[in-house]
């Protein structure tokens, strides 16, 4: 078995994600090789290199990899595949985006969002929102799957000792040209790596008061902020906050949900949480039903006290 | 120009949906269905651009049983001009879909090809990539804007950090976010129209495809339930849990 893993970087970090997908690869078994595809992204490899479990790494530093455009990597990524039993990339909106693509290149099908590995050809994926788990075996020559980072415990970013190789294959389709990037800047925990999430929903009436009410609690307890749908929606917070189906998948230890209903896509995207509050003024709320802890009261008073009292 | 756009029929969004005992999947007796939100958001998009003038002819495909074909209808009354329902008996994998979709996009030259990001029943989001791949087109996911100008688009998308534009060629595949728009309803004297649009009938041999999957299902099972929870009366007493009970904190 031979794996190759697609690096998820800005070109000058490597991203977390890759740690979750590196460890399923090593469930799945054998050779691990990391692909880092980008632009002055010598750094990247090396940390890449570093990475428990990986025996290699294959850089293909070039202009036309700089913002990971799919048509772009891809054809990389197809290109350089070829050999190995399995290609895997994390669930992040640039795994998605680029490996369906190299999939049909390869003439393959793919699987998204594994949260288990039975056999090295048997995986396990949410359906229907989270409502179902279905168990997919695939016959491909070749096994392409994204990986839910969640479901992985990540591995040591130190401790590997790989070997750093150029690929000096360009694939630059010209079909597609980055033009610019709105990045949203903060200095909280990344959300779908965050140890506590506090998510807020339409109850909390406003972005304003989002920030009122849920900021101290989030800084007191070092957690990431998510949000609702709703919450997104109505222009409280912008949308990369969105935790949900169709939004990030987050899983922490303790997830606190205040002001927000539950609905089926929302629960979807953080019923993994280990422990979870919902603090909600109906008592009736969908949250409650998957909480660990339910308080039924006046946001506008309970997280603020709750604040004060970590 | 002409746009496809791509719906699928799928459980509607808020049904809460059972395994069946046997494991085989999920029950799909008696429930409601609908077009998919995300292929409704493509629709909607086509008939914005037909409304400004960048588009002239809105052809909706659906790929499904014999009653995908109202939601090919329920596309039409938002506005699509004509249909084509591919019908296959059994679920396909997504690379087949595209490879159908292919078929189509070589016969009908669209310039643009709408589609939802994700269908809400397998939760894949592939198809519309694996179709750019497919035509050696440019592919604009996930996209919140799109602004066509001559012969590219300008797609605006929702990635992890934030937004990003990029600039694709035309003709470009275009897979829709929640918040590229918000679907119109369909009145009734368009619904009434919509019976009378054109819908061709096709199988997936007629574009050379096989209706198959090399991804066997080998069972669908509930997700593992969460224990029951407990109410706390005070923030004092929630703060007490999470303390000494749950030791999160």
């Amino acid at each position: 078995m031979s794996i190759l893993v697609i690096a998820e970087h800005d070109n000058k970090a490597l991203n977390g994600a890759t740690l979750n997908v590196v460890a399923a690869a090593q469930k799945i078994g054998g050779d691990i090789t990391v692909l880092v595809a980008g632009s002055g992204a010598q750094a990247v490899a090396d940390q890449a290199a570093q990475v428990a479990g990986v025996s290699k790494v294959l850089l293909a530093d070039n202009a036309a990899y700089a913002n990971q455009l799919a048509e772009n990597v891809a054809a990389l990524v197809a290109q350089v595949g070829t050999g190995y039993s399995h290609i895997l990339a994390a669930s992040t909106s640039n795994g998605k985006n680029v490996l369906p693509r190299a999939a049909a290149l390869l003439d393959v099908s793919m699987i998204s969002d594994i949260i288990a590995v039975e056999s090295p050809t048997t995986f396990k994926r949410p359906i229907y929102a989270g409502n179902a788990i279905a168990t997919v075996e695939s016959s491909e020559s070749i096994v392409l799957a994204t990986v839910r980072g969640t479901a992985f415990d990540p591995v040591a970013t130190t401790g590997g000792s790989a070997t750093v190789e150029a690929v000096s294959d360009v694939q630059d389709a010209g079909i597609s040209k980055f033009i610019s990037e709105e990045i949203v800047k903060s200095e909280r925990p990344e959300l779908t790596a965050a140890r506590i999430v506090v998510s807020g929903g339409r109850g909390v009436g406003s972005g304003e008061n989002y920030h009122k009410i849920l900021d101290p609690l989030a800084d007191k307890l070092g957690a990431a902020q998510g949000a609702s749908r709703a919450a997104v929606d109505a222009g409280f917070v912008p949308n990369d906050m969105q935790v949900g189906q169709t939004g990030k998948i987050v899983a922490p230890d303790l997830y606190i949900a205040v002001g927000i209903s539950g609905a089926i896509q929302h629960l979807a995207g953080m019923k993994d949480s280990k422990v979870i509050v919902a603090i909600n003024k109906d008592e009736e709320a969908p949250i409650n039903a998957v909480a660990d802890y339910w308080l039924v009261g006046d946001l506008n008073t309970v997280v603020p006290q709750l604040a004060s009292q970590l | 120009m002409k746009a496809l756009v791509a719906v699928k029929r799928v459980v509607d969004a808020n049904v809460k949906v059972r395994v069946k005992p046997d494991n085989s999947g999920v029950d799909l007796t008696n429930v409601k269905m609908s077009i998919n939100p995300f292929c409704e958001i493509a629709v909607e998009e086509a008939v914005r651009l037909k409304e400004k003038g960048t588009v002239s002819e809105i052809l909706v495909v659906s790929i499904g049983p014999k009653e995908a074909q109202e939601q090919i209808r329920s596309a039409m009354a938002l506005g699509a001009d004509r249909g084509i329902l591919v019908e296959i008996a059994d679920e396909i994998g997504a690379l087949e879909v595209a490879k159908i979709l292919k078929g189509i996009v070589e016969q009908e030259k669209p310039e643009l090809i709408l589609l939802g990001k994700q269908a809400i029943d397998d939760d894949s989001n592939q198809v519309g990539q694996m179709l750019g791949a497919l035509l050696g087109a440019g592919q604009g996911t996930f996209a919140s804007i799109v602004n066509v100008t001559g012969d590219k688009v300008q797609v605006t998308r929702e990635v992890d950090g934030g937004l990003q534009t990029v600039e694709l060629n035309l003709p470009a595949i275009i897979t829709t976010d929640l918040r590229l728009n918000e679907p119109r309803y369909a009145a009734l004297p368009n619904i009434m129209k919509a019976r009378k649009k054109p819908l061709d009938v096709k199988s997936p041999a007629d574009y050379g495809v096989a209706a198959t999957t090399k991804l066997k299902t080998v069972k669908v099972e509930p997700p593992a339930e969460r224990k029951a929870g407990v109410q706390v009366k005070s923030v004092d007493e929630l703060v007490a849990k999470l303390k000494n009970e749950a030791k999160v904190i």
